[in-house]
């Protein structure tokens, strides 16, 4: 495997809240390789945007971020937010669920991402126009240099998303993090972003990481997958491990839980996911597991290797690799 | 012009829709003079739903599923068309006879957060409807009953909805859309605010109240996985219009209509070796605006097989095998 270019280690990110302290990424280690693309999956509040949005520096002042986030041999945790500012946009982009809220209504687009060119590469205004046409041609609209002179309004959920990831690539950074990126648009538009992310992490050897609650999407693109409950990576598996041979309890019921041909019954999870400002002692998702014993209530279990995959369940070689 | 749809079961449909239409003015936002715009959600709809049925709605924003649903509970008062329940035509009835039918019609959102009263207790949101109904008596035992048949406990009908997870407020949505013993329940993206490890325990719920309780669903959602799972039925839409319609085994293993197939193609499955290997249809564009239609066939501006016909002639449904209805004019051929 390639040496990863993100590499996050025992991150935490603590939140102040009126009810006090709320830890929502308790602890997690990560690589991004280039030219792969990562999966992060998780249900809500599971902390997988948390932690990214904490790698970008991105978290309000409630929030009180541990740990190490090393990005291409600069660590980030800790950096000014100068540093920060020639970091995002350049290094690394991340794009999210709502293109509408990424874009100013008031500017046009090719001129927003000229001056996302601009303000990291010394360019004319003319040549980052230029670059700007090429980029929105790259991600599949039709007519840039039309289209450059339009205002968000004037695309639709899918070609919106589109210059977003045209904006987040202008620099050709080393990873671009897209959270939810599909998730507000139909079906047969999401295939076409999908595509898009795929043609640009070809084109530039972008490390792309996924962050996603839909395991469809994952099975379509993704290469490596890391599971995420109450704020710890339970699972890290290759795509086919994953789906094949799931070794963490929780993965195997999220899988169990989806709908799928023939199913006469569906098979939820029991419970619900614990409130983070008081999660169980041990392993968070004991009080849901079928498997738990009291051992689960001591510790926190760490990522071991089972098979080829990594897994954070202390009963993991017990209960075995289930098909 | 409305096509019968309806399997011929012999007994008559506890909902038949015909020829439903549904317009909204809106004002153009830009220009001088402002003129006013009409989109037509829905244009023309037919279909039936038999007792104890499940029918599934599927399509992308912008198909009218959901003004659909809400002009046969007449949320919305349709522009054109028939909605006939139990035999009655619902636009004949007065306010007041509306209201005792609407008894037996009932309808659950998506977002279990905005539907019920931050300030009344649980219990006391599951018997609005009894109270509303003018239905005498002390309604504890009833409210009761309905949280333990959505697999909620007595007690919690003394909380608040804010004391609950996402899953269990739509168990009390669902506990309240009982109240009144509904012969139909119209639920409109029930599950899709949801994380799938709830989800499922949701349509297991719903499964398992119309096996004990013989109501029929109109079931709107934009996953195709689970309309599938839950439907006998199943209504493709797209841009006011159904495209295609029929037994959800049929319609799903062998679609009749482009857009249905181009649909299913699209939807990503957890299965990496069939993601990684199947056809798949690459629409182009996004779903054209309702204020302006194409000619004739909706979806021919996307469709790798339109002809010069379609522009010209809007496509009838058409019986294709047994059920199985579609609106095309170069039809998938199995």
């Amino acid at each position: 495997m390639a040496s990863p270019v993100l590499q996050i280690r025992d991150l935490k990110v603590t939140f102040s809240t009126p009810l006090g302290p709320l830890v929502a990424v308790r602890g997690i280690d990560l690589d991004v390789s280039a030219g792969e693309m990562t999966a992060v999956v998780g249900e809500s509040g599971s902390g997988k945007s948390v932690s990214f949005l904490a790698a970008m520096g991105l978290l309000p002042k409630s929030a009180t971020v541990e740990g190490s986030v090393v990005l291409d041999g600069q660590q980030l945790v800790g950096a000014s937010a100068k540093v920060m500012r020639s970091i995002r946009g350049r290094l690394m982009s991340m794009i999210f669920q709502d293109p509408l809220s990424a874009l100013n209504p008031v500017h046009r687009i090719g001129a927003q991402i000229s001056e996302m060119l601009r303000a990291h590469q010394h360019m004319t205004e003319k040549a980052a126009r230029s670059r700007a046409v090429e980029l929105l041609e790259i991600v599949g609209i039709p007519q840039p240099g039309d289209r450059a002179l339009q205002y968000p309004h004037e695309f639709s959920g899918g070609m919106r998303q589109r210059v977003v990831i045209a904006m987040a690539i202008a620099n050709s950074p080393k990873v671009l993090i897209a959270d939810e990126p599909t998730t507000a648009l139909d079906v047969t538009v999401q295939a076409q972003i999908l595509e898009v992310i795929q043609k640009v992490q070809a084109q530039f050897g972008t490390a792309v990481v996924l962050i996603t609650h839909d395991l469809g999407v994952v099975a379509r693109v993704c290469e490596r997958v890391n599971v995420m409950y109450a704020g710890r990576v339970v699972e890290r598996s290759g795509i086919h491990d994953v789906f094949d041979r799931p070794t963490h309890p929780y993965t195997r019921g999220l899988l169990a839980s989806l709908p799928h041909a023939g199913a006469d019954r569906l098979v939820p999870i029991v419970g619900f996911p614990p409130n983070m400002l008081k999660p169980p002692s041990g392993c968070a998702f004991r009080t849901r597991c079928l498997h738990a014993v009291d051992a689960c209530g001591h510790g926190i279990p760490e990522l071991q290797p089972i098979g080829e995959s990594m897994t954070a369940c202390v009963r993991a070689k017990e209960v075995g690799v289930s098909t | 012009m409305s096509v019968d749809t309806t399997p011929s079961t012999g007994t008559a449909p506890l909902l038949s829709v015909k020829g439903l239409v549904k317009e909204f003015h809106v004002k153009a936002s830009r220009g001088v003079g402002r003129k006013k715009r009409v989109v037509q959600a829905v244009s023309g709809v037919s279909f039936h739903v038999a007792r104890g049925e499940t029918l599934g709605l599927v399509g992308e924003s912008g198909s009218g599923k959901t003004t659909v649903g809400r002009c046969v509970l007449r949320l919305l008062e349709p522009t054109a068309g028939e909605v006939f329940f139990d035999g009655v035509d619902l636009a004949e009835l007065s306010f007041e006879d509306l209201r005792i039918v609407r008894r037996r019609m009932q309808i659950v959102f998506q977002d279990p957060y905005a539907s019920l009263d931050p300030k009344m207790t649980v219990g006391a949101s599951i018997a609005e409807p009894l109270v509303v109904q003018g239905i005498e008596g002390d309604h504890q035992e009833k409210v009761v009953s309905l949280l333990e048949l959505v697999g909620l406990s007595a007690d919690h009908a003394r909380r608040f909805p804010h004391e609950f997870s996402g899953g269990q407020r739509q168990r009390i949505g669902v506990a309240r859309a009982l109240a009144l013993d509904p012969a139909l329940i119209i639920l409109d993206e029930p599950v899709s605010a949801l994380d799938v490890s709830i989800q499922a325990g949701v349509v297991n719920l719903f499964d398992d109240l119309q096996r004990r309780l013989g109501m029929s669903y109109v079931f709107i959602a934009h996953d195709l996985s689970v309309v599938r799972h839950i439907a006998d039925r199943v209504a493709v839409m797209y841009l006011g219009k159904i495209m295609e319609i029929g037994p959800a085994e049929q319609v799903y293993e062998r679609p009749t209509h482009p857009y249905t197939k181009a649909l299913l193609s699209a939807v990503p499955l957890p299965n990496p070796r069939i993601e990684r290997t199947r056809h798949r249809i690459m629409l182009e564009g996004d779903v054209p605006s309702p204020v302006n239609p194409p000619s004739g066939c909706r979806f021919r501006t996307r469709c790798w097989k339109a002809t010069e016909m379609c522009a010209m002639q809007e496509p009838e449904l058409v019986v294709r095998s047994d059920g199985q209805f579609s609106a095309c004019h170069h039809p998938e051929t199995h």
